[in-house]
């Protein structure tokens, strides 16, 4: 079967079956920023942002998401500059084995975008569905305070 | 000063890890890939009787079943060790006899990993079901079931009591010892099973070059043991095998096994097509774990806190087969019983095999699971002398210019190497964490939160002494550039960028000027791996000789091409000066002349680096705790450690190691747990069930690197990936007993464990009924 589905902004029209995976579809396509860490919903490494709400997209099938917009990571650095949460992230020392990083970074866009102010229990509250093994989360929490107060310096 | 080391120079490979760039194992797309899927053992010990795959093998899109019957048997050890590993060779690729609930019975290659799994389950396997065993003290009495019968395995210690191996050392005079104590205590400690849970399970995916060579691209921390091993096992030369590895999504131990890269290899002998070979999660949590330890511990001590004598035993669980078992063994000696001045010491240890999932290396090796014993200890005995526990820590550890009769005593799987400590901060690494932490006395709380604080000391190595070599190549371009192309492997910790600093720092040039490359066995000079907290001391050891040597070359030639006597030139910026004339060439000048006008050549160089020592960083960690006597939930308010890693040649990046290292030491203490059911199956297998620390569950946090200078690491460094892991057990049970006064000997310290102790509930019905062997 096929699906239109818009991906980092660009229409596609993929072809899927009803037993795929959006996870799947997606690393398939080439969006390999999409993890595979657990399959089953609990770690986070798969997460993509589905109409504005992060979402794991091992827990999706892949023609759920036909006819709506999606974002990867691939999709914050379209030409190559690094966003300001990516950019944040490599200079604080967020980022390890980079395994998670790509779910931190999109969670961490989800909350910005709706939350320009966070306070650190609501960071750490919008990164709880992904886990992280090598930092302990005190580098990723201090990153996206840092995002944070860049960006109310820009407003 | 230093320009590059001591900076925090962004990671090299930071860029392509923020944009989510295809730079992992399972990022490439490989034409015909064939999928593979374990059958494993639903019994904890069984012979295979008969097997049969026809059915499988008839399925559309199966190409290959592979069974006891139709694959090489040849004994090994899957640790990912020096040559010759001291684990015993008791693994074989496919065995006949089955020793753990999730042992390899089979596996399909098929086109899709949906078609291999259906197929793995059209195997028929009939099994002598035998009895198992799971208590490690059981497993070494007479007459119980042996687990490792079989004639061909060598280096078991005593296969008909399951023994794996066994150590005694003795230094000073024990009794003696004891006679002289005012104080003696004795206890038993137990540390339980985890794994490491990279958020990148194991992966490997094989294929055939255009020359017809294997190669092994896969996610580990050993690529040139994985390549020995490899060939061992299927039989063929190394000069026919390639290992990549890529960028890797955490390890932490667990990928210093060679299990799934063999298997994957043959599938693509066999066939010629590439395969790919990934652990589900929930195989992930029973590939390799931490080896559950149990200790019983007799320490003697004056009045004054002197200690007198130390007496230490340990039965360690390698479940079913022996990697790493004797090593990790020592180490709970070695790498713990030297940080204490005390002249009579006895370390005895045994390791068995049981029924259980395979113990492997852990963050830690060993040393996490000693100190929870003897920092536990400490305090007991702290309180019976009289004494605060900071000020007996302050009193009997050992101090820089001294040495320990265990260093010489005990190493790695035999005996040791003397060394005295050239490099320690940990007075001051006492100091400071004490006064950050605002240790209050008798505080009070009103009903029923009940704070506590505790502190725990702790080393750990750098590297195994006179065992791991790290090689480092570095070459000079035109611009003024240089690769720098080490076997050393970066499983995210950053080594990649630390050794691009050291190399920069030596050939005085900015970080950028070093084009990384690693861990390729084709292209990179041999390195034993990521292991041991060896990379930074060792490899980064090789890459500053080797830059050294580099730079010696560029001088020479800048001698020739400024006519000036090298006493008279001195280097800077890139840049070879005339220290009279101040005249100068550039590098690029030289590198061209090199390479296209003058006695034409190419500056390169290659050195290789051992150390004969292992010098320990140190570190010393305070935690604040608030417990809930009503739930027995304990939450970490603050934890506070300071380090002494001697020179952080990346400050951030050895902050993170201490971070990531104090989270997982914490989320083991608290919230980690094998739960098996009575037929020695993990019944917790997923992240659901399987608590590891989240963002929301992490306490305020403060790191603080001492620097001290270690004479023989690359610009004073030591090592710090694993040290801080050994803290947060005993620095949580010390707070405990504080907050509410029960100690709490047996990890993890779980809501009902920490209840029960309290005897606020009654003697829980054992729900776990086999936890925690």
């Amino acid at each position: 079967m096929q699906i239109e589905v818009k991906i980092n902004g660009v229409l596609k029209k993929l072809e899927t079956s009803p037993g795929e995976r959006l996870l799947d579809l997606l690393r398939r396509k080439g969006y390999k920023s999409v993890k595979r860490g657990c399959e089953e919903g609990e770690c986070g490494a798969c997460s993509i942002i589905l109409e504005g709400k992060l979402v794991k997209s091992c827990l999706i099938f892949a023609p759920q998401v036909s006819g709506h917009s999606i974002i990867t990571l691939e999709g914050l650095s379209p030409k190559g500059e690094l966003h300001p949460i990516q950019q944040a992230f490599l200079e604080e020392g967020a980022v390890q084995c980079g395994f998670c990083t790509p779910g931190m970074i999109l969670a961490t866009k989800v909350l910005l975008d709706k939350n320009p102010h966070p306070s650190e229990k609501e960071i750490k509250e919008a990164i709880s569905g992904n886990l992280c093994r090598c930092t302990g989360y005190v580098k990723i929490v201090k990153a996206i305070k840092r995002v944070g107060e860049t960006l109310n310096k820009n407003v | 000063m230093f320009k590059e080391v001591g900076k925090n120079i962004q990671r090299v490979d930071g860029y392509s890890l923020v944009k989510g760039n295809p730079v992992f194992t399972d990022d490439i797309d490989l034409k015909d890939m064939l999928f593979i899927k374990f059958l494993r053992s639903p019994h904890p010990h069984a012979v295979i009787k008969s097997i049969d795959t026809r059915e499988a093998e008839k399925m559309a899109g199966v190409a290959l079943v592979l069974t006891h019957q139709n694959t090489p048997r040849v004994p090994h050890t899957t640790a990912g060790q020096g040559y010759p590993e001291p684990s015993p060779y008791d693994s074989v690729m496919f065995p006949r006899k089955m020793r753990f609930v999730g042992d390899r019975v089979a596996c399909v290659a098929a086109e899709s990993p949906e078609i291999a799994l259906d197929a793995v389950k059209k195997i028929d396997v009939e099994y002598k079901i035998l009895s198992p065993v799971f208590n490690p003290e059981d497993a070494l009495k007479d007459g119980a079931p042996i687990i490792h019968d079989e004639k061909d395995s060598s280096g078991i210690l005593d296969p008909k009591h399951n023994l794996v191996g066994e150590v005694e050392v003795n230094v000073g005079n024990l009794d003696a010892g004891f006679g002289e104590a005012d104080v003696v205590l004795e206890n038993r400690y137990e540390a339980h099973y985890a794994q490491h849970t990279p958020i990148e399970p194991h992966i490997v995916i094989t294929y055939l070059d255009e020359n017809g060579r294997l190669v092994i691209r896969t996610s580990t921390q050993v690529p040139f043991h994985v390549r020995r091993i490899c060939a061992n096992v299927l039989g063929i030369s190394i000069r026919k095998i390639r290992v990549i590895k890529p960028r890797i999504g955490g390890a932490f131990g667990t990928k210093q096994e060679v299990y799934l890269e063999y298997i994957a290899a043959y599938v693509t002998l066999q066939t010629e097509r590439p395969a790919k070979f990934e652990l589900t999660r929930s195989e992930e949590f029973t590939s390799r774990t931490r080896h559950p330890i149990i200790t019983v511990l007799k320490v003697g001590a004056r009045k004054d806190g002197t200690l007198t004598a130390i007496d230490m035993r340990i039965l360690s669980n390698t479940g079913a087969y022996g990697s790493h078992a004797t090593t990790v063994m020592y180490n709970t000696g070695s790498k713990v019983l030297p940080l204490y001045r005390c002249p009579n010491v006895r370390f005895e240890g045994k390791v068995v095999y049981t029924n259980l999932p395979v113990a492997g290396a852990y963050r830690g090796y060993g040393a996490t699971q000693g100190y929870f014993a003897t920092e536990s200890m400490l305090d007991e005995i702290a309180e019976k002398i009289g004494m605060a526990p900071v000020d007996l820590r302050r009193k009997i550890h050992i101090k820089e210019g001294e040495t320990s009769p265990i260093f010489d005593a005990l190493g790695e799987g035999k005996k040791g190497i003397p060394q005295v400590i050239s490099s320690s901060k940990l007075p001051l690494c006492i100091e400071e964490g004490f006064k950050l932490i605002k240790w209050k006395k008798k505080p009070k709380e009103e009903g029923k939160m009940k704070r506590g604080y505790g502190c725990a000391i702790m080393m750990q190595g750098s590297g195994i002494p006179a065992v791991d070599m790290g090689a480092a190549t570095i070459k000079m371009n035109e611009d003024g550039s240089f690769n720098l192309l080490v076997g050393a492997t970066d499983l995210g910790t950053g080594s990649d960028t630390i050794l691009a600093q050291i190399a920069a720092e030596t050939l005085k040039v900015p970080t950028e000027r070093i084009i990384v490359y690693s861990s390729d066995t084709d292209f990179t000079p041999f390195d034993v791996g990521a292991y041991a907290s060896s990379t930074t001391y060792i490899s980064g050891g090789a890459v500053l000789k080797t830059a050294r040597k580099v730079l010696e070359e560029i001088i020479l030639i800048g001698e020739k091409m400024l006519n000036e006597s090298k006493e008279n030139l001195k280097v800077e910026n890139g840049k070879v000066v005339s220290k009279k004339t101040n005249s100068s060439v550039t590098y690029r000048e030289i590198a061209c002349n090199a390479l296209y006008e003058t006695n034409q050549h190419q500056i390169i160089a290659s050195m290789s680096h051992i150390s004969h020592k292992s010098p320990p960083p140190f570190a010393a960690h305070f935690v604040e705790i608030l417990i809930n006597r009503g739930t027995g939930k304990i939450k970490v308010e603050k934890y506070v450690a300071c380090v002494d890693c001697g020179t952080a040649i990346n400050p951030k990046l050895a902050e993170g190691q201490v971070e990531g290292s104090i989270i997982n030491g914490i989320s083991y203490a608290l919230t980690e747990e094998f739960i098996f059911n009575k037929n020695g199956k993990m019944r917790n297998a997923s992240f659901r069930d399987y608590k590891i620390f989240t963002a929301m569950d992490i306490p305020e946090m403060k790191v603080v690197l001492i620097p001290s200078h270690e004479p023989s690491g690359p610009f004073g460094a030591k090592s710090v990936g694993e040290v801080c892991i050994n803290g947060p057990c005993p620095a949580i049970a010390n707070a405990i007993y504080d907050a509410v006064g029960v100690r709490i000997r047996k990890t993890p310290f779980t809501p009902e464990r920490v209840l029960k102790a309290m005897g606020e509930i009654e003697h829980l019905k054992d729900i776990h009924k086999m936890e925690n062997y």
